[in-house]
């Protein structure tokens, strides 16, 4: 190995990294405030993969269908809720069913050929996934364990990963890339697509971490997944909160789509792997800590980069035996803590 | 009789046709999971199969194993003691058909097996003389690779493959028959169809300095390590094996898999066959089927093993049914016998000739070369 070899290693590594990292604050963001580990997540990153595939080919992708058969339910269950005497925040429930599914039927049956469009799109099919999925599926359970809500997670992954199959078929996409661009630089060449994925990657954590330090929205947030009963006393509505942090992991986890898909084929059970890996750097952050979170990512996506180069039958099992010295390291320096409930 | 025949259809609804004389066909393919790019146009072939075969109606069971080992073998238990198949076709892919064949052999029914390992037929045993198989094995399309390669000047070979039963039989067949044409193998690497990147392999396999890669990986997964190479500027000659023979891979490769060379049946360049070819019209035969039910360009190699399956099934048949009752053990043996004496079968991939060594039966008509121009496959002379 010399250091060309090495440099295009780290290049490559630091763009899955980047790719992982979004995952990995998508999960942390979900957990911290809900409590839910979103195993679904890496679905949504297939789904906005494969619609931005099906709309360069000219066709309508299904998705579409799923977004209003969710948005019709949610809106049911909303209206059913809202006779029996619950209280229903209707401005957003209005915009994740009404809205933004119509605004995406609208765009979508213009079959747009602007790339630009065709992004917005994907972007305004992919995200209420997230808080539709959270107000059918784990709402009505916000109270249960831990377990409970994983076991939830794990449904909805079998649900989730049997419909790309229907919606996509078995066989994998690959979408035009947003940059053609190529650099030379000391004798290597650098994708324009790849610094899009690492500039979009950094800048979403840029983003997150000025909206969580001074948003109003934010904050909310951030007391609600420091003391849910807590923030509930303090007049902070905590069923918003889970409709904000999914609808922050469904936009991730859209973008984080239409980043990779030009870089890789997808199919429509990539997702997961790409979410588990996700999950791991989440791990590495303890599920609580972003910034840990992001470097755990980075380091995820080293380690695979090094490990196929080395030995690449046994990649993924190195990258997932990260976790084990992780979890012990973890163990060893932090007290237990009895579980709230 | 006539008062009888509600009765009768009542029992038969209650005690899952017990007294049946229709011939059962249990179907068992990987529809969903991993290998659903295989599993779904076979499921789409059984729908083309014959109705009758010799008078008789055939009922076809078709159930999914999801990919997976262990449903593959409580599906076949089910078919077996629930539906009481007279034969069993699948599964799609190798590991389902071996753990199958316990089952099968313990209940004594005849299995056409999808998948391509010769360890499924070979060495036949008490067991595997219940099985049959349809694909090709994996040294036939080896030796077509490793000839095509030292006809063509190539003295080093570096292979990239799937990490799993797929790319470690292929490089276990390939340096086989790469001894045998004097091939050197100077690097191997492995990679999963869910890899978002090999550029580390395809990095240190451009170190080696190969005269030609061989990218053992089956489907649209296929086409990363390929459009890696060509990223970083590989000039060589690329190989692929027939598991990528399908039109999604021309799509997702794209121009970047133009000059690629792959052994496949020939059912895959059936209009480009010469007039004389033996298999020309059985394998047209199957494409019109296909693209008559599915729309034109739908067909795929992989739905043709399914095909030569039915055929295999369709000609032995008869010849049970001159012996026993459909539903019976002796039917079953009388298949089972039937099946071993097939001869000069001509299906969409080879020539089948069974016989009590040789559970496949498939010689060197079934495989041609095939090379990649201009997104389309062109038959190699």
């Amino acid at each position: 190995m010399d250091l060309q070899i090495a440099m295009l290693l780290a290049q490559d590594g630091i763009v899955n990294g980047a790719v992982y990292g979004m995952m990995a604050l998508a999960l942390v963001l979900v957990f911290s405030v809900t409590r839910v580990i979103f195993i679904p997540q890496g679905e949504l990153v297939a789904f906005a993969a494969l619609s931005m595939a099906a709309l360069q080919a000219g066709r309508a992708p299904q998705t579409l269908w799923l977004l209003l058969v969710l948005a019709a339910l949610a809106l049911v269950v909303e209206a059913w809720r809202w006779k029996r005497g619950a209280q229903v925040d209707w401005p957003s429930t209005l915009v994740w069913t009404v809205l933004i599914p119509g605004l995406a039927s609208a765009l979508v049956s213009l079959r747009p050929d602007a790339l630009a469009l065709q992004t917005l799109a994907t972007l305004l099919l992919v995200t209420p996934l997230g808080p539709l999925l959270y107000r059918l599926a784990y709402r009505p359970l916000a109270d249960a364990t831990v377990l409970m809500l994983l076991i939830v997670s794990v449904a909805l992954h079998g649900v989730l990963v049997g419909l790309g199959l229907l919606f996509f078929g078995a066989e994998g996409s690959r979408t035009a890339a947003f940059s053609e661009l190529r650099l030379e630089w000391g004798g290597m060449t650098i994708s324009g697509q790849s610094l899009v994925v690492v500039g979009v990657a950094f800048s979403l954590v840029a983003v997150l971490f000025l909206f969580f330090g001074r948003s109003i929205v934010g904050k909310a947030l951030r007391a609600t997944a420091m003391n849910r009963v807590g923030a509930r006393l303090m007049g902070i509505p905590t069923e918003l909160s889970g409709d904000v942090s999914f609808a922050l992991a469904g936009l991730i986890g859209a973008v984080s789509g239409l980043l990779i898909a030009p870089l890789t084929t997808m199919y429509y059970d990539t997702g997961f792997l790409i979410g588990l890996k996700g999950f791991v750097a989440a791990i590495v952050g303890g599920l609580a800590s972003y910034p840990l979170a992001l470097a755990g990512a980075l380091l995820v996506g080293q380690l695979e980069a090094f490990a196929s180069f080395w030995a690449s039958p046994f990649k993924e099992v190195l990258v997932f035996t990260l976790i084990i010295p992780v979890l012990l390291w973890r163990s060893l320096n932090s007290h237990h803590v009895e579980d709230e409930e | 009789m006539k008062t009888l025949k509600p009765l009768a259809l009542a029992t038969a609804l209650l005690a899952s046709m017990l007294a049946h004389a229709d011939i059962n066909v249990g179907v068992i393919v990987s529809a969903t999971g991993p290998a659903a790019s295989l599993g779904i146009p076979e499921k789409n072939t059984i729908a083309l199969m014959p109705k009758t075969i010799g008078g008789q109606k055939i009922n076809y069971i078709v159930l999914d194993d999801a990919s997976d080992t262990t449903a593959a073998v409580s599906n076949t238990r089910k078919l077996i003691t629930e539906s009481k198949v007279d034969v069993i076709l699948g599964s799609t892919i190798t590991p389902n058909s071996l753990a199958m064949i316990d089952v099968v052999a313990e209940a004594q029914t005849p299995m056409i097996s999808m998948a391509a390992s010769a360890r499924i037929v070979e060495p036949q045993d008490a067991k595997k003389r219940w099985v049959f198989k349809t694909p090709q094995n994996d040294i036939m399309m080896s030796l077509a690779i490793a000839e095509h390669m030292s006809n063509n000047g190539i003295k080093t070979v570096a292979f990239i493959g799937f990490s799993d039963a797929y790319g470690e039989g292929w490089f276990q067949e390939f340096s086989k028959a790469a001894a045998l044409k004097n091939l050197q193998i100077v690097d191997s690497e492995r990679y999963s169809r869910s890899d978002t990147s090999v550029t580390g392999q395809v990095l240190k396999t451009m170190a080696a300095k190969p005269d030609a890669v061989l990218i053992a990986g089956s489907g649209t997964p296929a086409a990363l390590p390929q459009k890696t190479l060509k990223e970083r500027g590989y000039a060589g000659k690329v190989y692929q094996t027939h598991g990528i023979a399908n039109a999604d891979f021309l799509r997702v490769g794209g121009k970047d898999v133009e000059g690629t060379f792959l052994p496949a049946g020939p059912v895959l360049v059936a209009s480009q066959l010469p007039a004389s070819h033996p298999l020309k019209k059985s394998a047209q035969a199957y494409v019109a089927a296909y693209e008559a039910a599915y729309g034109k360009g739908s067909v795929s190699t992989f739905g043709a093993h399914a095909w030569d399956a039915g055929a295999l099934m369709t000609a032995a048949v008869p010849q049970a049914l001159k012996k026993a009752k459909p539903g019976t053990p002796q039917f079953r043996a009388a298949l089972r016998d039937a099946l071993e004496q097939v001869k000069e079968l001509a299906g969409a991939h080879g020539i089948f000739n069974m016989s009590s060594a040789d559970h496949l039966g498939l010689d060197q008509r079934a495989r041609v070369m095939v090379k990649i121009e201009n997104g389309a496959w062109k038959l190699q002379p």
